[in-house]
């Protein structure tokens, strides 16, 4: 990199192959990175980021290529290796023990088999040091089960750090955030690099890229596309270059409102752990209309979800389909009643990863006609649909039998989304459904929800995206500690102004008023 | 060294290990042979030839294997559901019990309507033995390896007592055993001359029939999902819950065969050591033919001839019998290290 020549390269990945089978994840990738500097690591889904990411940290080790930090070649295959050289790494699913502290979990796993007593004070006087100095505000002594996700990932931080990571790999580090919490990683960031830490920032959020990176480099199908300055380009051509064709996001005119599909009448349920339950909620979903949720994570949204997906009744209040109250209420019913369900979690919950495509297609229908008849499955009519769904969603994948955890999550999605409109619901239930996926898939969805709107389908779309509601919802709610704000129309709000609801503001006034 | 996942293995990868893990078996069961002074090719052969040298050697063989395919199957089942059913060995003297309550006298029917009515009471009293610890888990969340575990040494000193008191043989000479099954209540010969009975030939009925329910049904479907993933059934709709009841009920009913059919159809009688362990045995059976029930039968064969065969080796060359359970621990952890290797490779620093 002739502009950087005087920076002291701290980590080089040269020439670096890796293969599975017949696919090369990695075609001789080399990179450097120099001390202070931010890399964005730029590809869609499958374009072999995180397999470089892996082999960097010695969970892979490379077919050809060395690696090097600070001057120092790696061996390859040790993780061990890759900590005590400094590099360290925030995994997308974080890797914390829930039952312990703060404390605990920071300093596991960093005594020598032969010290025989933890230093707890010691340790406790270095992880406030550090959370003062990278402005990552955690308390040592809460259990990280009762921590937000936004603070989970502050203590992965600080575990790298306290290990003396020089150098930090945060993969998809804001899939899991608000843009609050955003806004303070990026700040930590920048202290860190002011530190003079130097940090690989993998993400498909190009706004994000454009704001923390100095040099970004392009991934796709495991070759280097493109590498460069942030200044030399932006939001479009990184897109491009990252599909390797010009990309737009679904144009989206405003929707007509019809009935009232889906009605909650003064709905509460039960609080859960940290997590409130609804409290006394009023909300209406109208044909033809997409109806954004949006809120910080943890304020109901997911009480919310599980109502409107079956998953749990109303502790007071009614809810109504088309008017009428529905008999039981269960995932099954909701199915039945024509609620098309996108998860907020597609691993977990959404799919089940040993099941192949067929199995996974079927999941909340297997025991209607024509994939099952009195208790026998009818694998024949369960495989048709499933290559129905492959082709008309574009789900990339060997064939129905794959397994499900072989595709990527973008690939996954697609079949989810097929598996609940196929059947043409009336109602769609979409909690975060672009989470972590790449911009294509991120458009695809967006485009099938329009299109199902424009359909006369009553959209709920639940996202920590504020950008994401704005751009599609035709009405605006915010909810915050389980209750809900008034409908506002489309562009009648600014980010701002929703911002303040978000932060809870605003609900007292409704009080009062009524 | 470390494992590193592989996403599609070879046909190769997958056959290869388990016939590793066999032929490693034989070459440690030789090394502790000559350890024994005896010749490791003697010892073998004369396991080969009394698992499978001879007619007798043979349907012996396949009379072992009966109670282990029921046991097997009872376990593949519930492990397919992660349902951790331990107490197989409980369930099985459940069957036993009834089959000598029922089979005694009490019943004074033709064997034609007497043989299927103890099929069924064993198989409700197996499914209601594992009921209770499958309500346990449901309800309150009760670990089932725990309950099942202790069950077996709870039931196996209430036969005890039983044999003892109330179901002790006047005739029996003061030992505890059952009085004898009425003639119509023992299970014929599947050939008349032959020493094989028909509780073989129910085993692989219910082998098959387990495999129909796992592949064909959409009870077979809940139980594969829920084992996969409780969060996902769940959201699916999938009633969790009563799927899991529905495989306990499944998996005790399969065990309590494995003691009706010893009764009924080798025994006679019911004694404290009707079965040498058939029910743990029968995970390691479930765990060798990777809870596939078909795979079951052979797993079960397999198990079985090592026994038979190490009794008659050990009566020619005076090598002890104990080299059976050696072998089987041996096949047994070589096996869970095949199948790491068939999904992960291992990868040198």
């Amino acid at each position: 990199m002739p502009e950087q020549t005087e920076a002291q390269v701290v980590l080089r990945l040269d020439q670096i192959t890796k293969t599975f089978g017949a696919l090369t994840a990695n075609n001789a990738v080399s990179l450097a990175l120099h001390k202070g500097e931010v890399i964005a690591l730029l590809g869609e889904n499958g374009a072999g980021k995180t397999t470089l990411m892996n082999i960097l940290f010695g969970q892979y080790t490379a077919d050809s290529g060395t690696v090097e930090v600070f001057g120092k070649p790696l061996p390859p295959g040790n993780p061990r290796a890759a900590l005590e050289a400094g590099v360290g790494m925030v995994h997308q699913h974080f890797t914390l023990a829930e039952n312990m502290t703060v404390l605990e979990n920071v300093a596991l796993g960093t005594q020598g088999l032969g010290a025989w007593r933890f230093d707890a004070r010691a340790a406790r006087a270095r992880i406030l040091a550090l959370s003062s100095d990278f402005k990552l505000a955690v308390d040592p002594d809460a259990r990280v089960g009762t921590l937000t996700v936004g603070e989970r990932q502050r203590v992965e931080i600080l575990k790298a750090l306290y290990r003396e990571a020089r150098i930090l790999i945060l993969d998809e580090p804001t899939a899991v955030l608000t843009p609050q919490e955003t806004d303070d990683l990026f700040e930590t960031l920048r202290k860190a690099v002011a530190l003079g830490l130097s940090i690989i920032f993998i993400s498909h959020k190009l706004h994000e890229v454009m704001a923390i990176s100095n040099r970004v480099v392009i991934l796709r199908h495991g070759k280097v596309v493109h590498e460069g300055p942030i200044g030399e380009t932006d939001k479009r051509d990184l897109a491009a270059r990252m599909v390797g064709s010009e990309v737009s996001a679904p144009k989206v005119e405003p929707g007509t409102p019809g009935p009232a599909m889906l009605s909650l009448k003064a709905v509460s349920t039960p609080d859960r752990g940290a997590a409130p339950g609804l409290k006394a909620l009023d909300l209406d979903l109208f044909a033809g209309q997409i109806t954004g949720l949006a809120g910080v994570s943890g304020n109901g949204q997911a009480a919310l979800a599980d109502l409107i997906g079956g998953m749990q009744g109303p502790s007071a209040g009614a809810l109504h389909l088309k008017g009428i109250a529905p008999q039981g209420w269960s995932p099954r019913t909701a199915v039945h009643a024509g609620i098309a369900r996108i998860p907020e979690d597609r691993h977990k919950t959404g799919t089940i990863a040993d099941f192949d495509l067929t199995e996974n297609a079927i999941l909340e229908r297997y025991t209607d006609a024509p994939f099952s008849y009195k208790g026998w499955m009818y694998w024949r009519a369960a495989q048709d649909f499933a290559r129905s769904v492959i082709e008309r969603y574009d789900v990339r994948c060997p064939g129905p039998g794959t397994r499900i955890r072989l595709l990527s999550g973008g690939n996954m999605q697609k079949l989810i989304l097929g598996r609940v409109l196929e059947g043409a619901p009336e109602i769609i239930l979409a909690n975060q459904p672009v989470r972590g996926l790449d911009i294509g898939a991120v458009n695809y969805v967006h485009s099938q929800l329009l299109a199902a709107r424009d359909r006369g389908a009553a959209v709920l779309l639940i996202s920590e995206d504020l950008d994401e509601i704005m751009a599609l919802s035709d009405v605006i709610h915010v909810i915050s500690e389980g209750r809900l704000s008034p409908p506002f129309a489309r562009g009648t709000m600014s980010p701002t102004e929703l911002g303040v609801w978000m932060a809870g503001q605003g609900f007292e006034e409704m009080a009062h008023a009524s | 060294m470390r494992l590193e996942p592989i996403a599609n293995p070879s046909a190769l990868r997958t056959l290869a290990p388990p016939a590793l893990a066999i032929s490693a078996t034989v070459i440690v069961a030789s090394l502790l042979a000559m350890a024994a002074g005896a010749n490791p090719f003697a010892v073998l052969g004369e396991i080969l030839k009394g698992a499978a040298g001879s007619q007798f050697a043979l349907l012996e063989t396949l009379n072992r294997a009966t109670p282990l395919i029921f046991t097997g199957l009872a376990v593949a089942v519930a492990f397919r559901a992660k349902l951790w059913n331990i107490g197989a060995e409980a369930q099985l003297y459940a069957g036993a019990l009834v089959t000598v309550v029922l089979g005694t006298g009490a019943l004074g029917w033709p064997s034609a309507a007497l043989i299927p009515t103890l099929i069924i009471a064993s198989l409700l009293a197996g499914a209601l033995l594992l009921l209770v610890p499958a309500l346990l888990k449901v309800r309150l969340g009760v670990d089932e390896v725990v309950t099942t575990l202790l069950l077996n040494f709870i039931f196996l000193l209430f036969v005890s007592m039983l044999l003892e008191g109330p179901l002790k043989d006047p005739m029996g000479m003061g030992w505890p055993k059952s009085p004898r099954l009425i003639e119509e209540a023992r299970l014929p010969r599947i050939i008349e001359g032959l020493r094989l009975h028909w509780g073989f030939g129910i085993a692989l009925i219910a082998a098959v029939l387990v495999w129909v329910i796992q592949a064909r049904t959409t009870l077979g479907y809940e139980m594969r999902a829920v084992g996969l993933s409780r969060d996902a059934a769940r959201f699916a709709g999938i009633p969790v819950g009563l799927v899991l009841i529905k495989t306990a009920l499944l998996s005790g009913g399969l065990a309590a065969l494995a003691g009706f059919s010893e009764v009924a159809g080798l025994k006679g009688a019911l004694t404290l050591d009707l079965s040498p362990g058939f029910g743990y045995t029968g995970i390691i059976v479930a765990m060798l033919a990777l809870l596939n029930p078909l795979g079951v039968i052979a797993a079960a064969l397999f198990v079985a001839g090592i026994f038979v065969g190490a009794d008659s080796m050990s009566r020619a060359l005076d090598v002890p019998t104990y080299l059976a359970d050696i072998m089987l621990a041996k096949a047994l952890l070589l096996m869970v290290l095949a199948i790491l290797l068939t999904r992960f490779r291992v990868v040198r620093e």
